[in-house]
């Protein structure tokens, strides 16, 4: 117990850069998720395709892989650098282009079954009133789309905040590599230490999980 | 009656949206070949195409000697990983169904525990906590717990739901013919729950298939530590080494995905099912499907 409560600033600061990941990934990842799932609804075969393949390569690919493509490939081999000087803030950045390729592909399914759930009927009634199509996309099926999208994305952030820990295998303190720091330097208090560094996931992820939750029975879509 | 092609966004296109479309489409199509050629270029800059870091995947050793021991290492921590965390999901997740609050809360309190907690935790947990104990953890051993405990989990949070989504009329016919409480899980709900949950346990199981690769972290010898440490320390290529191992989990997961696909499409036309799949996927937090 006493290791924990040592150890609390640096524990903290390693869930300070757990939040900064999830952050700064899931805003990219949602800007590009929703470009990637225009792509897929459009009319035009080269777009879909496209994004399908996208969304079908980084889906089925490994995090782990991504990111130790991202941290060595991109990194090491091709020399993408962010940073001169600081190292750490070179592999934070890379460990950023990997979470967010990855949960982006994600963030289109979503928002395209979201589109896709909502019926033909509405579209075809709302142009029978003589609606343009912006105003159809606007007030018809926008407002019912991303009803049905709450939910299944705070599932994906409840996942990305779990999903950093993978920035580990390219040397991000981030909050798993300090816990294993951790249990190095205090051998005699693993199971404290776990115990902290679970009960930090909980705090990050309960509070979100609730909200998503609640938000998506609030407006739900009565069919 | 509507048309095919139709979608909610926009109507089959007539001529002037034809014409239109075909001009976006040759707009679009050259910007993306200049994108796919910038990235080349940036590539061939590095001396990434060179023949000679492509040459070891030609050659019958490099896969008999590095990679395929990698891919047996991989499918047997999955599939060590699969049937302990079936095994575990079905015993929680019946648990937390359970008459008995002393069996329902602390099955609750496992299951929701673990599923917040992310698996390279429990892996470090595993291998520091098991020497702990005096155990001799071998890496194996701790990336079959870390995913056991995980998918376990939410295979348990899918089974409660698969029961859950069966009719009540099912459990309650059961019962006024005089089962006991056990036949009418074993003989009624679960027969019917388990074709409903199918497609969920299948994309479960590729979630727990791309997470074996998280051994590379803690290096177990699985098929990306083949890809990503062994083979570049031999060719120095590990670029191309990582796309090619890229492209044997994209095959093993494509073809764990069609599996998926076919047995809802089957379990759907099956009449004998009174759950819906889609509500067992859906109850169980629908993370089962997304984040696969």
């Amino acid at each position: 117990m006493e290791a924990v409560v040592d150890e609390l600033p640096v524990i903290l600061g390693a869930f300070w850069l757990t939040v900064k990941l999830t952050v700064v990934s899931g805003v990219i990842s949602l800007v590009w998720g929703i470009v990637l799932a225009a792509m897929r609804v459009s009319p035009l075969p080269v777009l879909r395709g496209a994004g399908a393949l996208y969304v079908n390569v980084l889906r089925n690919t490994p995090l782990t892989l991504i990111i130790v493509f991202c941290g060595l490939g991109l990194g090491t081999v091709m020399n993408v650098q962010f940073s001169r000087d600081d190292l750490s803030l070179n592999s934070f950045w890379l460990s950023i282009i990997g979470l967010s390729a990855y949960t982006s592909a994600f963030v289109c399914e979503v928002v395209r079954s979201g589109i896709n759930t909502v019926p033909l009927g509405q579209a075809e009634a709302a142009r029978a009133i003589g609606l343009t199509f912006l105003q159809t996309l606007r007030l018809v099926i926008l407002p019912q789309a991303v009803r049905t999208v709450i939910a299944p994305l705070g599932s994906l952030l409840n996942a990305l905040v779990k999903n950093t820990t993978v920035a580990a295998a390219i040397g991000v303190m981030e909050a798993a590599l300090r816990m294993k720091n951790l249990f190095d330097a205090h051998g005699d208090a693993i199971i404290p230490i776990f115990l902290g560094f679970a009960a930090g996931f909980v705090v990050l992820t309960l509070p979100m999980n609730l909200l998503s939750g609640r938000l998506a029975r609030r407006l739900a879509v009565v069919r | 009656m509507t048309e095919r092609g139709a979608t909610v966004l926009y109507d089959v296109p007539g001529p002037r949206a034809r014409l239109r479309n075909n001009a976006l489409t040759l707009a679009f199509g050259v910007v993306l070949l200049l994108v796919a050629y910038f990235v080349w270029t940036k590539f061939d800059e590095k001396g990434q195409w060179d023949g000679k870091l492509w040459q070891p995947f030609l050659r019958a050793d490099t896969w008999t000697e590095l990679i395929l021991p990698g891919l047996l290492n991989t499918l047997a921590a999955a599939a060590v990983a699969a049937v302990l965390a079936l095994l575990f999901g079905a015993v929680f997740g019946i648990a937390r169904l359970s008459d008995h609050r002393w069996v329902r809360i602390p099955a609750a309190v496992v299951v929701e525990a673990f599923r917040a907690v992310p698996v390279l935790m429990l892996i470090f947990f595993a291998q520091y906590g098991g020497s702990l104990a005096g155990l001799v953890v071998t890496e194996f051993a701790a990336v079959v717990f870390g995913l056991t405990v995980y998918n376990g989990s939410v295979l348990a949070e899918i089974v409660r739901a698969g029961i859950l989504a069966v009719p009540r009329g099912q459990a309650e016919a059961g019962s006024a013919i005089g089962l006991r409480k056990n036949q009418v899980m074993r003989l009624i709900l679960l027969p019917q729950a388990v074709t409903a949950m199918m497609p969920a346990i299948v994309s479960q199981l590729v979630v727990l298939l791309k997470d074996t690769a998280l051994g590379f972290v803690v290096a177990y010898a699985d098929l990306l530590n083949a890809g990503a440490r062994v083979v570049p320390a031999n060719y120095a290529n590990l670029i191309p080494s990582v796309i090619v191992i890229a492209a044997v989990y994209i095959a093993i997961n494509l073809a764990l995905g069609y599996l998926a696909t076919w047995l809802e499409r089957r379990s759907r036309r099956s009449r004998k099912v009174a759950a819906d799949p889609a509500a067992a996927e859906a109850a169980a937090g629908g993370e089962v499907a997304l984040m696969r």
